[in-house]
Order: C-alpha cells, then structure tokens, then sequence
C-alpha cells in the first residue's frame, strides 16, 4: 500500500510531465519557424522574388496557430510551479522564480506586443518595420528559451547560492554564477538546434509531400514547395552532425556534474576504466544489472572520456534512494541518439541527391522525408525525458528532493486536475492538429489571395458588408 | 530606523499591485468582450468585436504571467500558499483561458457552420468561467485563507463561499462592462449603439456589485471592519467611496450623451478604485489573516536583483505596448484594413 502523499507526488508528477511535455513541442516549433519566418522575409525583402513571399504567407499562418497554443499551454506551466510544487517554489522560488520574471519581461512582453503587427500589421506599418516586427517575435522566442534554461539548468547542476540554515530556502549569493551554470551553455545550444531540426523536418515533410502529390498529377514542379524542401535539407545537413558534437559535449559536461544520471542512461551498474558502451539491454533496478546487454568494448569509456581507459561511474556507488529509473533513461536516450544519427544520414543523403541532381525526383528520398516530420519532436521529447527523469530523486540536483517539493494538495483534487488536463488537451490540442494538417494539406501554390496587393499576414475574419 | 528588508518589500507589493491592475483593466476588457458574444449574435458583428481585441489580447494575459512570475520570485511564500489553495479555482481557469484563447484561431479556421457555431460558443463561455474564476479566487482570497507554519492547512473547497460567488458575478459584471465601454470607442454605427445599451444596463448592475461587495467585506474579518469605520481612518478611506459615486454619475452621462472615449476610461477608473479599496481592508496582509507582506519575501538579493530589471524593463515594455495600441488604434469596421 502507498501512502497518500505518495500517490499525491506521483500525481502530481506526471501532470507536470504531461503539460510539459504537450507544452515543450510548441516552442520548439514557435522558435524554429519564427527564425524561419523571419530569414524568408528578409530573403524576400532583399531579392524581391515572390516565392519567398508565398512561403512567408504559407508559414505565417501555421505560425500563428502553433504560436497561440504555446501561450495557452505555457501560461498553465507558469502556475504549476506554484499549484503543484508549492514545497520547490518556497525554498527555489528566490531563485527560479526571478529566472521567470525576466523571461517574462524580456521575452513574453517582446514576442506578444510585436506579434499584433506581425500577423495584422502589414498594411499598418510598411514593410520595413513590418520585418522588424518578425525579427523581435523571433528575437524574443530565443530570448525566451535562454531563461527558462537557465533555470532548467540551475536546477540540474546548482550554483552561485547558499542555503538559509533557519528556512532550508536557498539564498543567491552570485547571480552571474547562477544563471550562467555549467549545464547552461550545453543545454541552450542542444535544445535551440533541437528546435531548428524539428522545424526542419517538419517544414522538410510539408515540402515532401506536395512534391509527391505534384510529381502524381505531373501539372507543375510546384516550386515554392522546392525551394521549401531544399531549404528545410540544408538546415539538417548543417545542424544535424553538429547536434551530434553538442550532444557529445553536452554528455561530458553532465558526467563531470551528474555522474548518476550518466551511469543510469547507459545502464551502467560498475565503475569501470575500459568501459565498454551497452547498445541494447533492460536495464533491471532491483537485481541491480542489465540483462540482455550488447556491448562493444572499450566504446563506453571513449565515448564519454574520449580516452579507451577512461573511468565511467556505475549505479551501484551511489545510494539505492539516490538512483534514477535506469530503464526510462536508457531507452528515452537511445531513441533521440538513434534518431540523431538518422537526421545525420539523410542530410547526406540529400548531398548526394543534389551533387546527382535527383533531390525533387527520387520518390524514396521524398517518402523517407516524409515519414521523419515527427523526427524532430520525439528525438526532443526524448531528450527532455532523459534530462529529467535522469536528475531524479532530485528536484534541485542533490539539493531538494522530489519528494519534498511537492504542494499539500491532495491526491482526490490531482486526480480530477489530470484527468480534465488530459482529456482538455487531447481534444484542444488534437482539433488544432488537424487545423494544422488541413492548413498545410493546401498547396502553396494555390493563389491565395494574391490579387496584387502585397498582405502579409494571417487574413483572420472576412467581415463581410453585405451582412 | 528600518533597512532594506523592510522597503524592498513595500516596493514589490507596489509593482504586484501595479501588475494585477494593469492585468485586471487590460484582459478584462477581452475577456468582456467575449462574454458579450453571448448575447450578440450577428455573425459579422462578432468578427469585428474580435478584431477589435485580436492583435492585442496576448499582450493583455502577459501581465497575468508577470504577476505569478513576480510572485514566485518575490514573494514566493504568497506563490506557494495562495496557489495551492486555490487549486481547483485556478486549474479551472487556466483550462477555460485555453479554450478561450484557441478559439480566436478555431472559429476562424472551422469548416463547417457546426465548428464554427461550436467556438463561438467556447469563446464567450470560456471567457465567463475564467471570468467567474478570477472573481471568486479574489472573494476566497479576502475571506481569508488557512495558513500553519507558512504552509497552506485549509481545504481544497475552502474558497468556495456566497461571498466568494458574489465576488465572481461582480468581476463578470465588471469585465462585461469593460468590454461593452471598449466596443462603443472601438466600433461604430449599429454595434457602437448596441454597446452603449449594454453598457449602461452593465454600469447598473456593477454599481450595485460594488455597493453589495463594499457592504460585505468589512464583516468578514474583525481588522477590516476596524480599518474603515475607526476615526481618524474614516478621513482618509472616506474619498474612495465618494469617487466611485461620481465617476459612475461621469461615466452614466457621457454613456447618455455619446461620449466615446470617456466611458470606457471611466470603467477602468471604478475597477481602479475597487481594487484600491481592496487595498486598504487587507493592507499590510499578503495572505490574510495571517502572513503579512515581510513574511512571505524572498532574501533581499533576490528582491534587488529582480528590481533592477523590472525598474528597467517596465517602462519599455509599456512603451511598446502603447506603439502596438497606437498602430491599430481608431474605430474598426467592416472595410479596416487587415482583413
Ligand atoms: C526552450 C524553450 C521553452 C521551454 C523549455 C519552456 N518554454 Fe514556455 N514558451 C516558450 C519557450 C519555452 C516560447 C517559445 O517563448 C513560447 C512558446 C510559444 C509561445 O507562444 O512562446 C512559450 C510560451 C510560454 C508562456 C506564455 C507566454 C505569453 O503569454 O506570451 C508561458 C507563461 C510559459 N511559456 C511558461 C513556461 C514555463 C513555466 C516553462 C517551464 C516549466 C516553460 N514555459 C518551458
Ligand atoms: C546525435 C546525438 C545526440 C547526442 C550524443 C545527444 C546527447 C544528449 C545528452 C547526453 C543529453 C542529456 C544531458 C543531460 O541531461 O545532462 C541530451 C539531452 C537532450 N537532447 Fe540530445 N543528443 C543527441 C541528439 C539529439 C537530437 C537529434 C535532438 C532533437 C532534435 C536532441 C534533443 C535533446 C533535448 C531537447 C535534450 C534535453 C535538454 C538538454 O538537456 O539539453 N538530442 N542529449
Ligand atoms: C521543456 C521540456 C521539458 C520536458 C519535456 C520536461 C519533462 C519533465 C518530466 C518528464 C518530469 C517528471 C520527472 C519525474 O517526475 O520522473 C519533469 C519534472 C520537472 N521539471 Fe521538467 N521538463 C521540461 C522542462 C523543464 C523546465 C524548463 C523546468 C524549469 C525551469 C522544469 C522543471 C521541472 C520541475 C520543477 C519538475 C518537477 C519536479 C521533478 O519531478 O523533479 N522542466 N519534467
């Protein structure tokens, strides 16, 4: 039998999971496509040609769906810190919450007050300031993503801080220490190129299929939807390899800060030097191996210290109520490395495809594209999954266990809260999926309102005059 | 003599309060202005009271964000016992602002007249329970709220009470009349006269909230009663009822005599007076009847840190948040432009 507060924890932990996880895939793409929106502007700006503007036109509407269900769903995370985890934002608050506050100031107010004009102000503002106003929600979205990161990342490798011995609070001492910790830059960099790849290959995909679709009814080579593909493999071919060194780098920065979180995601239960890398296995927490195990020797040991007998921490030096859930960890980080790879192998592959001239026409090459759109988003997910039942028992690492950051809510309001959480999202979230796919199943090349006059922006709500 | 732990805090209540008004004036009048979707039905009327609030309305809930931010950071023992006793409350609403603000994207994307009819229905309803959500937290919130050893005690039903209902059928008076006074500036012919009905039928039944509310707090705790009925207090408090009269005689005549603007700015200022007269019954609780301003602070660094940013940033934020009103500013109707 649990004890209720334990089923109140476990509650209250997967509907932060839950809400963050649905919430994290929309700032992903809100930063991608906002950067992408704004290169597609200047472009045009800069060669005057119209496909760069039908492109701008086609993305800026999807823009503005995905934009407003990140606000919705984010302006729920705000809150949750305090409704769920009342225990953390006591002792943390002084820290994280001032993290918040600035992104809000810095970043919340920036993107909201120029996305108006963004999306409606073309014909208020001109074209200039209108490609201002794209560059700042842009700006902003990046801005966004580096403070809430931070404080991310202060809660995984803490610093700069002391704590108050009378309230347990912890109590800045160093604020440049703090916001720039040492998971910080690591983090930042991985999860913006995280957010340019998911965009990529979702944009990518988009592209793929209208180019499918066209090569069918052999009509037109549909070039707006060229360009966006070609666009969307450049971005994969660049960013995809240097996610993999990112990543590398990011995996040497946590084994020196959190060695546990390593030895859980590579199923590793010994220290070792000449360790070897585990490519598959189940990990088991309670007899404390991982049965099944394929190994390569020695690749553990470079991997993570680029040296061959190089010393890689085990669970078993660390306490049992100390260690994170080997399982979800291994299998959460095999997933987004796999998927890494992958991303890898197809940016060569569309190098080779152009040097042949074959990149619109090889149908294989188009469907495997396709079939990645949601490559981006899991490989993420997965990502933020390792990151963060990695850090576990910890809330704050080593500092503020889970257990004692939870709120004094009980378990019969968390049950009603998560069960109307998900089934509010599966439906809110699902319907604006399908707008979505309905919104990018049309051509860009379909004339879409182009009757001369240059309109920017989302067309929200013909008032018609007839009545 | 007192130090920085005793005016850092008066300052941050000063900004939270500053935060809360800007954030009740400001949503309040969209949130207004999808209630009244209930009860206006002309299709093309309801585009253009929604492209009235369209290109703003994100900003308006920013402030909303900044004031839970602010909290967290500055007075992070208000953050972690007000929300959790306003639990259900509060995850109500957050669910119901989800609703509300896709809807801005779904009506307009619905395909069929169903889907359609479907979020405009979503759009005034999730509106008036956020609405009613806020209202009733601020009703459970100067009711009172169990707190032991800084952390929250009471149930999760504590909130609930008439007076906390009363409280919320006012905040949807109040925002309904925000809303209608907005639309007579920012719309016109039919719909402009339309709104100016509502808004007198709406300034009514507000001055008649206000009036029920003030009668009701001072008997909730004994320290309230004593702040406005006590000489020499009584001199100081005695203007906010007297103005909140003769903004609403203002505020009916120009409704009368076709004023544009000046009913609308006469809403913000009762809202404005209710929220100062708020103020004073609970002045110097934070968490009342128990923690007070100082007890749920952060450490001073945290407060000077935060400060210097929010000293810096505000001003420009409202700077460009003003260019952003200004730019779609004028009355907007069916030929406007970015339509
Ligand atoms: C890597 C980036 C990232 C991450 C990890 C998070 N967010 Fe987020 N958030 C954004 C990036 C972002 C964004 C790009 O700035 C959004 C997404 C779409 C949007 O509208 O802005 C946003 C929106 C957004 C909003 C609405 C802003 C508005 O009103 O305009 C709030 C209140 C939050 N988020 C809060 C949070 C909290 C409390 C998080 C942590 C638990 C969080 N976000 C994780
Ligand atoms: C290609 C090889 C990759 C490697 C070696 C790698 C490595 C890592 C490591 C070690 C972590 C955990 C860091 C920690 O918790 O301390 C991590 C987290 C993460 N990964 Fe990867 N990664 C790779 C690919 C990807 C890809 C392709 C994506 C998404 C498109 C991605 C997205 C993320 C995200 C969002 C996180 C969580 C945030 C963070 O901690 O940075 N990763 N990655
Ligand atoms: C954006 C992508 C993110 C994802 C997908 C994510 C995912 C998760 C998951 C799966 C958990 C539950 C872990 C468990 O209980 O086993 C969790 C917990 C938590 N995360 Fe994150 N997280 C993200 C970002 C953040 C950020 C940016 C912050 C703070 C600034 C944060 C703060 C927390 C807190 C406070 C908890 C609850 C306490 C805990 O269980 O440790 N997360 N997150």
């Amino acid at each position: 039998m649990q004890h209720p507060h334990e089923i109140a924890l476990l509650l209250a932990r997967w509907q932060f999971a839950f809400t963050i996880g649905v919430h994290i895939v929309f700032p992903a793409f809100s930063i991608g496509l906002a950067v992408y929106l704004a290169v597609l502007e200047g472009i045009w700006l800069k060669t005057k040609q119209q496909v760069y503007l039908t492109l701008y036109r086609y993305w800026v509407k999807a823009f503005s769906l995905v934009f407003g269900m990140g606000v919705v769903s984010g302006v729920v995370m705000a809150y949750e810190f305090g409704t769920n985890w009342s225990g953390f934002s006591m002792k943390a608050g002084p820290i994280t919450g001032v993290l918040l506050s600035y992104e809000v100031l810095t970043a919340f107010f920036l993107e909201a007050g120029f996305l108006g004009i963004m999306l409606f102000g073309m014909n208020k503002v001109g074209k200039k300031l209108h490609y201002v106003a794209t560059c700042t929600v842009a700006l902003g979205t990046l801005i966004s993503a580096t403070w809430i990161l931070s404080s991310n990342s202060w809660m995984q490798t803490p610093q700069g801080y002391k704590i108050d011995p009378v309230t347990g609070r912890f109590l800045p001492e160093d604020w440049l220490a703090i916001i720039f910790n040492p998971s910080f830059p690591y983090r930042l960099v991985h999860m913006g190129l995280s957010a340019f790849l998911s965009v990529a290959f979702a944009v990518g995909a988009v592209g793929a299929w209208h180019l499918l679709k066209s090569k069918k009814t052999e009509q037109s080579d549909n070039h707006p939807a060229r360009v966006m593909f070609s666009m969307a493999l450049w971005m994969i071919t660049f960013v995809a390899p240097l996610q993999l060194i990112v990543g590398d780098m990011h995996g040497l920065n946590t084994l020196k800060y959190q060695p546990a979180k390593i030895a859980a995601l590579e199923g590793d239960w010994e220290t070792e030097s000449r360790a070897p890398e585990i490519l598959f296995g189940i990990p088991d927490m309670k007899e404390e191996r991982t049965k099944y195990a394929i190994k390569i020797p020695y690749a553990g040991s470079l991997i993570l210290t680029h040296s061959l007998d190089g010393k890689v921490p085990g669970l078993k030096d660390f306490p049992a109520n100390e260690r994170a859930p080997s399982p979800v960890v291994f299998f959460s980080f095999r997933i987004m490395v796999a998927l890494g790879c992958l991303m890898i192998l197809v940016g060569f592959g569309s190098l080779w495809l152009r040097w042949r001239k074959k990149l619109f026409k090889s149908s294989f090459f188009l469907k495997l594209v396709l079939c990645m759109a949601p490559a981006g988003f899991v490989a993420m997910l997965c990502g933020w999954v390792t990151t963060e039942v990695g850090r576990q028992p910890w809330t704050v690492y080593g500092q503020l266990r889970t257990a004692d950051s939870a709120s004094p809510v009980l378990a019969s309001s968390l049950t009603f809260s998560l069960i109307l959480f998900v089934i509010i999202y599966c439906f809110v979230f699902g319907t604006g999926f399908v707008f979505l796919l309905r919104m990018l199943r049309v051509s860009p090349e379909t004339p879409n309102n182009q009757d001369g006059k240059v309109r920017i922006g989302m067309q929200p709500h013909k008032v018609d005059s007839s009545k | 003599m007192h130090d920085l732990s005793y005016w850092l805090p008066l300052v941050w209540a000063a900004i939270v309060v500053f935060a809360i008004s800007t954030y009740v004036v400001l949503d309040g009048f969209d949130l207004g202005v999808g209630m009244l979707f209930a009860i206006e039905k002309t299709p093309n009327h309801r585009n253009i009271m929604v492209n009235t609030i369209a290109p703003v309305w994100d900003g308006n809930e920013t402030w909303m964000v900044l004031g839970g931010a602010v909290l967290f950071g500055v007075f992070p023992g208000g953050y972690s016992t007000l929300l959790p006793a306003f639990y259900i409350p509060i995850t109500v609403m957050l669910l119901s602002l989800i609703f509300r603000g896709v809807s801005f994207e779904y009506r307009s994307l619905a395909h069929t007249d169903s889907q359609k009819k479907f979020w405009n229905s979503v759009f005034w309803i999730g509106s008036a329970i956020a609405t009613f959500c806020q209202g009733a937290i601020l009703g459970g919130y100067v009711q009172g709220i169990s707190v032991t050893n800084g952390v929250f005690s009471g149930h999760a039903l504590d909130w609930l009470s008439p007076f906390s209902i009363l409280c919320g059928l006012s905040v949807m008076c109040g925002y309904a009349l925000l809303g209608a006074t907005w639309l007579v500036w920012r719309t016109s012919d039919e719909l402009e006269e339309k709104s100016r009905n509502w808004a007198k039928l709406l300034s009514v039944a507000m001055f008649l909230c206000i009036v029920a509310v003030s009668a009701w707090t001072p008997f909730l705790q004994a320290p309230y009663l004593r702040r406005w009925i006590v000489w020499p207090n009584i001199i100081f408090v005695s203007p906010v009822p007297v103005l909140v009269l003769v903004t609403g005689i203002v505020m009916w005549r120009s409704l009368q005599k076709g004023g544009v603007k000046s009913p609308f700015f006469c809403a913000i200022i009762w809202f404005l007076l209710s929220l100062l007269g708020l103020a004073i019954t609970i002045w110097p609780y934070a968490v009342p009847p128990s923690l007070k301003i100082w007890d749920i602070a952060s450490p001073v660094s945290s407060q000077i840190f935060e400060l210097v940013g929010t000293a810096f940033l505000i001003p420009i934020t409202l700077a460009y948040t003003l260019y952003s009103y200004h730019i779609f500013r004028g009355k907007v109707t069916k030929s406007d432009g970015y339509h």
